[in-house]
């Protein structure tokens, strides 16, 4: 842990995870920079997913060092890891967004998770939606929004609590073309007003689009890096 | 908290289906455990007022003299566990039998003398209202000079005091048990609605939620479903009372025993135990939960 790099938000050291006998993630190093647009790709089970997992700690670490934003996550107290996650706005494949709520109170959780005041929490939450064009069906339940309409609101969510650092796993897999692209500008928005981006995808038209860096993993280690 | 109480409210009404299965469950515990407890409060009274007649006889010697009985009367009086030392005359006492046998009053007429002894009829106070205590003050009264024999009904009180003792312990037995039995089914049932919400605590814990902010409205959906569980079951348990205490009341012991209900204060302090219970059974399904 000799090297310093003040520009680094997320900064892993050797990292290895174990999953019983199996390796996901073997000696892993990576420094990820502040506003930096980073593409996280490989094959099914090269390790995107459980490369991101670590880093809200989803997963602990089974070797290694992860810093995110100056916390050690190897030292972290249990009850401090919500404050971590809130440091994240994290975007999932299958978009996890709770059915029995309505699509303002899934997005208003983020923000009552992190006890913010009930006036402040309906401004905020009305205006990610606005921004991603879904005010107008907040008071739906997600079961009644398409696939492209409920990725809209989780990247609401992601970006309701106005974190440090996007995380996104596949964000795009199960949409169409035009939805996708929808998405990626929302991501791209938020890259724009200071945000960190870290996208894991296989899509080879996601990796098309540039100003990214590219990080490859190939059987839980970095196989290859592109520069933006 | 207003939030977290809005959030409860709005779980309970969500999953009506479980709520309702708790409430239920919680109220049928309450109801058994609290019929068992008003069982016991009515017997305890009907027990209590039977002890209240229960009675020393103290037979003195036949050729007592006036001073004898004075004395004896004076040292009774002063005996701890005494509460009142009334004199029966041998004359009395034969008018009292005579009165008690008047069917075979013709026996006691052919009577060439009386020969029942003089007497004191011994009124005990209420913490000498047991076997081993009217044991030990029956003895203290056999050692009075004057006094030929002391009955008490010796048996009797020891098997009165027996079924005392076993109701109380039975009382507290059910009462544990029960304790037990909805403890386990509260926790059973908000288990089913953890698992049935993982996802959502999941969810809630990827945005950041801490475990207090996740816990607090369980606990008190817990409370609440423990509080309107326990309340039913006392409503239940009321109009059951009412309809027995109808037809029942008038015939106990003459009508010299009331039934009666627990009091305002006791009926207040089931509802917070019933309250308290959801509140444990929500604990120890969340500790095992969120771990």
């Amino acid at each position: 842990m000799s090297e310093e790099n003040a520009d680094a938000i997320i900064r892993m050291f050797h990292v290895h995870k174990r999953y019983g006998s199996k390796s996901a993630l073997k000696d892993f190093s990576l420094d990820i920079y502040k506003n930096e647009y980073l593409f996280v790709t490989g094959r099914s089970g090269a390790g995107k997913t459980t490369l991101l997992k670590l880093l809200y700690l989803g997963e602990p670490v089974t070797e290694g060092q992860v810093l995110v934003d100056g916390m050690n996550l190897s030292r972290i107290a249990r009850n401090r890891i919500p404050h971590l996650r809130r440091k994240f706005g994290i975007i999932f494949q299958d978009y996890k967004l709770i059915p029995t709520k309505t699509i303002f109170e899934n997005v208003a959780l983020v923000l009552e998770a992190a006890g913010r005041k009930p006036s402040m929490i309906a401004k905020k939450v009305k205006s990610v939606l606005r921004m991603v064009g879904m005010e107008d069906r907040m008071n739906a339940f997600p079961q009644s929004l398409s696939g492209g309409e409920q990725q809209r609101v989780a990247v609401a969510r992601a970006a309701a609590g106005d974190p440090k650092i996007i995380l996104a796993d596949e964000p795009t897999g199960s949409l169409d073309e035009e939805s996708a692209e929808v998405i990626m500008s929302f991501l791209d928005t938020f890259h724009s007003r200071g945000a960190t981006i870290v996208i894991a995808t296989h899509d080879k038209e996601l990796l098309a689009r540039g100003h990214a860096r590219i990080i490859q993993l190939r059987d839980g280690q970095l196989w290859s890096t592109e520069p933006a | 908290m207003q939030r977290f109480y809005r959030r409860a409210i709005k779980d309970i009404l969500e999953n009506r289906f479980l709520t309702a299965i708790t409430v239920i469950t919680i109220a049928l515990s309450i109801l058994i455990a609290a019929a068992f407890a008003l069982f016991f409060v009515n017997a305890g009274d009907m027990l209590n007022f039977w002890q209240k007649g229960i009675r020393m006889m103290v037979y003195l010697k036949t050729d007592a003299t006036e001073a004898e009985r004075l004395d004896t009367k004076f040292r009774l009086q002063g005996l701890e566990g005494v509460q009142e030392a009334v004199y029966i005359s041998k004359e009395e006492a034969l008018a009292r039998l005579k009165a008690q046998m008047a069917h075979h009053s013709a026996l006691l007429e052919n009577l060439k003398e009386n020969p029942l002894p003089d007497a004191f009829e011994i009124t005990l106070k209420p913490s000498t209202r047991n076997s081993e205590e009217l044991g030990f003050l029956a003895e203290r009264v056999q050692a009075l000079p004057g006094v030929t024999e002391v009955e008490y009904g010796q048996q009797w009180i020891q098997r009165f005091t027996q079924v005392i003792n076993l109701f109380s312990l039975a009382g507290s037995g059910i009462g544990a048990l029960f304790f037990m039995a909805t403890l386990f089914i509260v926790a059973n049932t908000i288990r089913l609605v953890l698992y049935s919400r993982r996802d959502e605590i999941e969810i809630m814990r990827l945005v950041g939620a801490t475990d207090r902010f996740i816990k607090i409205p369980f606990y008190l959906e817990g409370m609440i479903q423990g509080g309107a569980g326990t309340i039913i079951g006392l409503l239940l348990l009321y109009a059951g009372y009412l309809a027995l205490a109808l037809h029942f009341a008038p015939g106990m012991a003459g009508g010299m025993i009331q039934l009666r209900f627990f009091s305002v204060g006791v009926c207040l302090a089931v509802v917070l135990g019933g309250t308290l219970i959801g509140w444990l059974g929500c604990w120890v399904s969340l500790k095992q939960f969120m771990k």
